[in-house]
């Protein structure tokens, strides 16, 4: 009897080995379903309001009165000097525009690509891009001798008929960070509004009942809103490719287009489309650790096969990096140019040079040592410090790119080392209010687009074939 | 001006043959002696402020000309070479123009200067990473006139605040000044008419201002031996002004 009972007790062992594995597999009910997103929203520790006190502590003193203070004082009390004239400032608007990158890279390119595993974590993406790119607003503005003129950078019509230049990289820039952001906003929004009417429908009254019906915008689940809701996102999924790629290849534009050595360099667009995506990926995996464990209900919607997922990718985009890096590097060394020379020779032997081989040991060493092994990558702590080195070298880049750079150029007689002043509060700041945006949106938007999930659940089945368990899918979109 | 046939000259002569200029500077290091004369008397002439010790130990300093010192060798068998003096060289490519998003940067096409036009700078400082001179200064804050320079104001020269980029204008005013005199005596101005603030207090004469399009100026009598060079003159900025060496 034993003999028959065997491969029955196997097969069923497989199953639930599958269905453990994937969410696509694990269906729940959907009114259960519902019910645990409400719940992630509303359960509320204390631990909660202390981390989102201290952050708003510090983001109103960090940011909003360190940078009261130098619009008061002006630039002098951060470190920037002559020939640095660009230091931290830039420094985070590239990083944070890097961040907000991974966001609509999940987002937009798996969900064209049909990607199962992205169902539970686009909305998370998603939000990294909207709160990414306020925080690059806060330190592009921050940067401006005079903040306060800073509409001046918009073509609006007046008496004195003047435009801003186009044939600035800045003007670029200011152009293709607002499509973005408007963009990928309306990106967030839209896979958004089945979600917020779910909420609405079971939420019993108060401001956020008023909230989700607001921005629900009526949604009721007839076929036509179902059919404009899937025309419109397959629109923007398509469409935010190109200004995604467009933006960080605009943001390389203001050092590639420029006369000084080390900047120059034709591949920089591509080498910081690829950073961005590198620093973004290891964002989107901190951020999904730390939301798996810290909400609740989140183990289920989000499982080690995500960040086994996402790890593969790291470790793909690593390596793209690592290959962009190199080119850059050997044709700029190659082309013998004595003040490139000088800067490179500057990068790795300066006084900063620890800099200069930490991001390479962060950016590449560690992501190839680490990830190749699908047992530390599906490990969300594993990855999450992964994660948090390769920010750490993305940042590290940017800051060699910018002030260790400036600090030479082809007037000896003005070389000066940067140290950055009221950056460093600043700079925490945007951190800190990244997290608290952040926070505050868990609490108010479900953070799993669930109507994703059920959908994919619904496609996804599993079949005998003989005594194999096959995993089925129908084309639902 | 004659059509430019690129198939012909090539860019660079292009370049070169567009760029005739009107204004220009013959500085001969040989004779420099470092004493920086130049650089108060423009400093006195263009309300340019102090910015302390402190700040100027740190690369802030606002001087628009500044006197380079360099030197060969280690020590004790250190060797000087000649100053430098370095200012706006009033590029006729002029890397900081395009790359402003305001058009604060901007050519003059009737003095074919680089002017910056301070009230509507917002110091987003790209035209100083982008000038290979740098010579390019930003007021990273509202400095303070001691007693009793408060009372020597130039009152034909703007006083800048914070957040502004600021540079040589090859005393511009001064400039006005005299074409205004000419136009009111209905003739062309003269060489040598006027001069800079910083070519009137060098004692060695050794900056010269003058016209570029009068071939027989100072500046272009001067400019003919072979000795002159252009700064960074690979760059094909060309400069306006000319530096002589080792004669």
């Amino acid at each position: 009897m034993a003999s028959t009972t065997m491969p029955m007790e196997h097969a069923h062992s497989e199953e639930a080995h599958l269905r453990e594995q994937h969410l696509m597999l694990d269906p729940r009910p959907r009114g259960e379903m519902n019910a645990m997103i409400m719940e992630a929203m509303h359960y509320t520790t204390w631990k909660f309001w202390v981390v989102a006190a201290i952050l708003g502590a510090i983001v109103l003193v960090g940011l909003f009165g360190s940078w009261g203070y130098m619009i008061a004082e002006g630039l002098g009390v951060a470190g920037v000097n002559r020939p640095v004239f660009w230091g931290i400032f830039l420094v985070n608007t590239v990083f944070w525009i890097g961040i907000s990158h991974a966001g609509t890279f999940i987002s937009a390119i798996l969900r064209v690509f049909k990607s199962e595993f992205r169902r539970p974590f686009t909305r998370a993406a998603e939000l990294m891009t909207t709160f990414g790119l306020v925080q690059a607003g806060f330190s592009i503005f921050m940067h401006m001798g005079r903040v306060w003129l800073s509409y001046w950078l918009f073509p609006y019509p007046n008496q004195r008929q003047l435009w801003p230049n186009f044939h600035s990289p800045l003007s670029w820039d200011l152009l293709a960070i607002t499509t973005y952001l408007l963009a990928s906003t309306m990106y967030l929004f839209l896979p958004l509004i089945p979600d917020l009417a779910m909420a609405r429908d079971r939420t019993a009254g108060g401001w956020r009942k008023n909230f989700y019906k607001v921005l629900a915008l009526g949604f009721r689940g007839t076929e036509g809103e179902w059919t404009h809701l899937r025309n419109a996102m397959n629109i923007f999924a398509f469409a935010i490719i190109p200004v995604m790629f467009s933006v960080h290849t605009i943001v390389s534009w203001d050092f590639a287009v420029a006369t000084r050595p080390g900047w120059n360099s034709t591949i920089f667009g591509p080498y910081f489309v690829i950073g961005a995506l590198h620093s973004g990926m290891g964002a989107v995996i901190m951020v999904l650790a730390v939301v798996r464990a810290t909400m609740k209900n989140m183990k289920y919607f989000i499982r080690p096969e995500h960040f086994d997922a996402i790890g593969k990718l790291m470790l793909i985009i690593s390596m793209g990096w690592a290959y962009f890096f190199f080119n850059d590097y050997m044709v700029q060394w190659y082309g013998g140019d004595k003040w490139t020379e000088a800067l490179l020779h500057w990068h790795e032997a300066g006084p900063m040079g620890w800099m200069w081989f930490l991001m390479l040991i962060v950016n590449v060493a560690i992501p190839w040592l680490v990830l190749w092994n699908k047992r530390w990558r599906s490990n969300p702590w594993i990855v999450f410090v992964v994660g948090l080195l390769i920010n750490v070298g993305m940042y590290l880049e940017r800051y060699i790119i910018i002030p260790i750079s400036l600090t030479i150029n082809r007037m000896p007689f003005t070389w000066r080392m940067y140290e950055p002043g009221i950056e460093i509060p600043l700079s925490i700041g945007t951190l800190a209010f990244f997290i608290l945006l952040y926070m505050i949106a868990s609490k108010l938007i479900p953070l799993v687009p669930v109507w994703e999930v059920q959908e994919g659940q619904m496609a996804h089945s599993m079949k005998k074939f003989g005594r194999e368990t096959v995993v089925t899918v129908s084309e639902l979109e | 001006m004659k059509p430019i046939d690129l198939n012909e000259m090539g860019a660079i002569g292009a370049i070169a043959q567009e760029a005739e200029g009107k204004w220009g500077m013959v500085i001969d290091q040989d004779l420099c002696t470092g004493c920086q004369a130049c650089v108060a008397a423009c400093s006195m002439e263009n309300n340019i402020a102090f910015v302390g010790e402190e700040d100027a130990s740190y690369g802030r300093s606002l001087q628009w000309i500044r006197i380079e010192r360099f030197w060969e060798g280690e020590y004790p068998e250190v060797k000087m070479t000649p100053f430098q003096p370095m200012l706006c060289q009033h590029c006729h490519n002029a890397p900081c123009e395009p790359v402003c998003p305001v058009f604060a940067a901007v050519h003059s096409p009737a003095e074919d200067l680089n002017l910056q036009v301070y009230n509507r700078c917002v110091g987003t400082r790209y035209c100083a990473n982008n000038c290979p001179y740098q010579v390019r200064v930003f007021n990273w804050r509202d400095y303070e006139r001691p007693e009793p320079l408060n009372n020597q104001f130039n009152p034909d020269v703007t006083v800048r605040r914070r957040g502004i980029m600021e540079k040589c204008t090859f005393c511009l005013q001064r400039i006005h000044r005299a074409e205004d005199l000419a136009k009111a005596e209905g003739r062309e101005v003269r060489d040598g008419e006027f001069t800079t603030a910083c070519a009137q207090a060098c004692p060695a004469d050794a900056i010269i201002f003058g016209r570029l399009d009068d071939p027989e100026s100072r500046v272009n009598q001067l400019s003919k031996p072979d000795r002159g060079y252009q700064m960074l003159e690979e760059l094909g900025t060309v400069p306006r002004i000319t530096y002589f060496k080792e004669g």
